[in-house]
């Protein structure tokens, strides 16, 4: 499995740690509603076919990407930072370009 | 009256064994039945027999989307054990050990029970404390186990690199004696049939495509072969869990589902006649009858429904492998392949009513659901035929979660991929 990094380009997936779900949503830290948080810390969607999760190209640019992954056939369909282009990443990306 | 004896091999060999019934029919689905179970594969079928033999539940239908024993009980490593630290775990899966010890004899069937003892190495001594006081814990409850030093473990398996050169010196282990692998596809075999020749329908290359509802209540499914209304909808379709729940509505689960790898060698002159496990990564092996050296290690990591894995995991246990067994690097691997498990949030199963009105669910087990074939089977028939847990199942609740309550044996928390 190939996952190419926005910043890095297409990397080996031994490269990357899955950070998994990137369905899920955190409630607000203040938040005291037990069933959300109960929700978020157990509850996944689990879909046979296309995945939102969330990877780190940990053994590269470090960044955390949002990828969309088919999980019957490990298809990657798409990759990008979870900060959009605000990350420092990104970036950096971008002043390279002359 | 036992199908297969002495006498009647012997008598069959000498008719050219023309006169074998097959072991199940292959009836259509009927249009309803008192309970329906969805997935034949081990835990599916083993319900089926024991609520047919133990609470006289006959007429039962098990509904399996591809063939008999196509999916895990077809893919696993057939080990077979009972050496968990939680008492919840340790009642359920000795319940488990007791009925593997009798259930070639119950279902007059060869399902190769072999005990030849389980041992979970220990690399450093701080590993060994841990093992002493899971020893201790599984003891106390009246299970077998015992500790094992370096010289003695040299001796059980003499091809284990034991010396303070290895990348990971062995310090102990933990052994149970009474653990150890099975023929998985006999398994399958027996139940089912076992559960046809007491009436249960064992309808193959049936998929369920939905589910059919009273207002909440479900009262059947649509399938590839028509509807088939039933008083109770049981569901053990293991890592197809959260599909098979979506088409029931119920969009989220406590589980993911992941691929676990599994590889076999070409054959081999007795070589290890235990099972052991390393403890400095996930890494299990024992040796089949045929010669052949069954081995696996951890699941892959990230959702998937693909019957296949990739190839870090595959040079991971290679390494693995290696670090215990030097003399093992030039064996050449035979097969691979991969299974879907349904990885729950606490590593624990979830054997329950529910969780809508008129379904029972059996699911979560991990990548270790094969060891609990017969006492799924058993405690899932009980729930489903007396409308409540038994003792051994109760605990594994679907709302555990929710209420506080995981059984996380291994204490990593929720996250399904650490189990």
């Amino acid at each position: 499995m190939l996952i190419t990094c926005p910043y890095c380009g297409p990397r080996d997936v031994i490269e990357f740690t899955y950070q998994g779900d990137g369905n899920r949503e955190r409630p607000d830290p203040a938040s005291q509603n037990f069933e959300a948080w109960n929700a978020y810390v157990y509850d996944r969607l689990n879909p046979a076919g296309d995945h939102n999760e969330i990877w780190q190209h940990s053994g590269g640019c470090r960044a955390h990407l949002r990828v969309v992954r088919n999980t019957l056939t490990h298809e990657i369909s798409s990759v990008a930072f979870v900060r959009g282009d605000h990350s420092s990443a990104a970036r950096r990306k971008a002043e390279d370009k002359p | 009256m036992a199908e297969y004896s002495a006498l009647s091999l012997l008598a069959n060999a000498f008719k050219g064994n023309k006169d074998w019934k097959p072991a199940w029919r292959k009836p259509d689905p009927k249009a309803s039945y008192d309970v329906i179970i969805i997935g034949g594969g081990g835990h599916g079928l083993a319900t089926a027999y024991y609520l047919a033999k133990e609470h006289g539940i006959t007429n039962v239908a098990v509904l399996e989307k591809g063939w008999l024993g196509s999916g895990n009980v077809g893919r696993n490593t057939t080990a077979v054990r009972s050496n968990y630290l939680l008492p919840a775990n340790t009642r359920f899966y000795e319940h488990s050990m007791k009925l593997w010890e009798n259930l070639s004899h119950e279902l007059n069937y060869n399902v190769m029970f072999s005990q030849r003892g389980c041992l979970n190495l220990a690399h450093t001594p701080a590993q060994f404390d841990d093992y002493a006081r899971r020893g201790n814990a599984m003891r106390h409850l009246g299970v077998d186990a015992e500790l094992m030093t370096p010289a003695e473990i040299k001796r059980l398996i003499p091809a284990l690199d034991i010396s303070n050169d290895a990348r990971f010196p062995v310090v102990g282990g933990l052994m149970q004696r009474r653990a150890g692998t099975a023929r998985h596809d006999a398994v399958a075999w027996g139940y089912a049939r076992g559960a046809d020749r007491r009436g249960v329908d064992i309808v193959e290359n049936c998929e369920v495509t939905g589910f059919l509802r009273d207002g909440d209540r479900i009262t059947g499914v649509t399938t590839s072969r028509g509807d088939v209304r039933a008083k109770k909808v049981a569901v053990a379709v293991a890592g197809s869990t959260g599909r098979v729940m979506q088409l029931a509505g119920v969009e989220t689960m406590p589980m993911e589902s992941h691929v676990l790898q599994a590889f076999v060698t070409e054959s081999l002159k007795p070589f290890i006649d235990t099972v052991v496990t390393f403890g400095m990564g996930h890494f299990y092996m024992s040796q089949s009858d045929k010669g052949g050296l069954v081995y696996g290690g951890d699941i892959d990591g990230y959702n998937s429904y693909a019957q296949r894995g990739n190839l870090p995991i595959v040079d991971e246990v290679m390494s693995e492998m290696l670090a215990l067994f030097p003399g093992l690097a030039r064996v050449r691997m035979l097969r691979s392949w991969g299974g879907v498990c349904d990885m729950s949030m606490d590593g624990s199963p979830i054997i329950t009513i529910g969780p809508l009105p008129g379904m029972y669910l059996n699911c979560g087990w991990c990548y270790g659901g094969f060891k609990a074939t017969p006492a799924s089977g058993w405690c899932f028939a009980w729930t489903i035929a007396k409308d409540q847990p038994h003792d051994f199942n109760a605990p594994f609740t679907l709302d555990r979660f929710h209420r506080g309550l995981v059984i996380d044996d291994k204490g990593q928390g929720a996250n399904p991929r650490l189990h």
